[in-house]
């Protein structure tokens, strides 16, 4: 990471890890109810990277075809939050939620609209209950449904280049029981990062405060 | 005599937090701070620390880990695992430990039942 990029201090950066991880820890508990499995969960991890890093930080994992759930979210900071996982599983993760008793044909046509509704479940749970937290409403696009590799997951349609900086947040998980891994990411462009700074310093002046 | 209590978070202000709600409970106690766990297992084998309130998801070893081995040493000791992670699982292991679940982000609610039922066999075991 380049020392000179980053714009949160340290209290900053560990309060903003620690409120994705409430609530990627409690969108977590949401998809363990949907496939009835324990889900592990690593501990995030914050950084301010460029947008081809970002990928590359996937991509090594990662050498196969990726699909990803991915929702814009607007407010008063403003991004794109995915979740990701290799292809092949996305049948798995699919038929863990609805269970052995649909056939394959079925499951098959489904296969998107169930990842997308899953996705949308564990996203809006992470980002909403961070919105909660920061006392600020954000409004979720719909989730849409993306395959290829972390390069093109990552890119932006329109000027951004891929050596621009971003703030990328990510977070790995598994099913237990079941071949099922993935990721979840959020991406942000720097000058959301000063609104979300400014955001995360009334935050921290709060939990600092409140219990006096 | 003084309560001391360890509080291990990898988060800063997680400490800051919890913290907070504690001295808001008992204001008499005394409170130290572990980052991760290595540095836990450090204090408590240095000095007498009475309830220990752990974090769930820390990097290298995690909360749940601690707390056994802090149960193996200290069989009696009033122990917290906090997280968001609601799990049925994370709940069962922490309960199998004979520990206190307690949702993340810690508000003087959230952990006074912890405290009052720590202070309470506290107390007993004193006397």
């Amino acid at each position: 990471m380049n020392a000179h990029s980053i714009e949160l201090d340290e209290l900053e950066l560990d309060a903003l890890t620690e409120l994705v991880n409430i609530g990627v820890s409690r969108a977590a508990a949401s998809l363990r109810k949907m496939v009835n499995r324990q889900v592990t969960l690593s501990v995030p991890s914050v950084e301010i990277i460029t947008r081809k890093s970002a990928a590359a930080l996937i991509g090594q994992r990662e050498s196969e075809l990726l699909i990803a759930v991915q929702q814009q979210f607007e407010g008063p900071f403003s991004g794109r939050a995915l979740l990701i996982f290799p292809e092949s599983n996305g049948l798995s993760l699919v038929r863990a939620i609805v269970g052995e008793d649909m056939g394959e044909a079925d499951l098959i046509d489904m296969k998107d609209e169930a990842l997308a509704e899953t996705g949308n479940v564990i996203l809006n749970g992470c980002l909403g209950s961070m919105a909660n937290m920061l006392q600020h409403t954000l409004n979720m696009s719909l989730p849409d449904v993306r395959r290829g590799d972390s390069d093109l997951l990552f890119e932006v349609p329109g000027s951004a280049r891929e050596d621009s900086f971003v703030l990328f947040l990510y977070i790995n998980f598994s099913v237990h029981e079941r071949d099922i891994r993935g990721y979840i990411a959020m991406i942000m462009d720097l000058p959301s990062l000063e609104k979300l700074k400014l955001l995360i310093s009334n935050f921290i002046d709060r939990v600092m405060t409140e219990i006096d | 005599m003084t309560v001391t209590v360890l509080l291990i978070d990898d988060s800063k202000l997680a400490r800051i937090v919890a913290g907070k709600a504690i001295a808001a409970l008992q204001p008499d106690w005394q409170r130290i701070e572990a980052a991760n766990a290595a540095e836990a297992l450090s204090i408590i084998g240095t000095q007498h620390v009475d309830l220990a309130i752990v974090d769930f998801n820390m990097p290298d070893k995690d909360g749940l880990e601690l707390a056994s081995e802090l149960r193996e040493m200290h069989p009696r000791m009033p122990i917290a695992v906090i997280t968001a992670n609601v799990q049925d699982e994370i709940i069962a292991r922490v309960r199998a430990l004979n520990a206190t679940f307690v949702a993340k982000p810690v508000t003087k609610e959230g952990i006074s039942g912890f405290i009052s039922g720590a202070a309470l066999r506290l107390k007993k075991a004193d006397v």
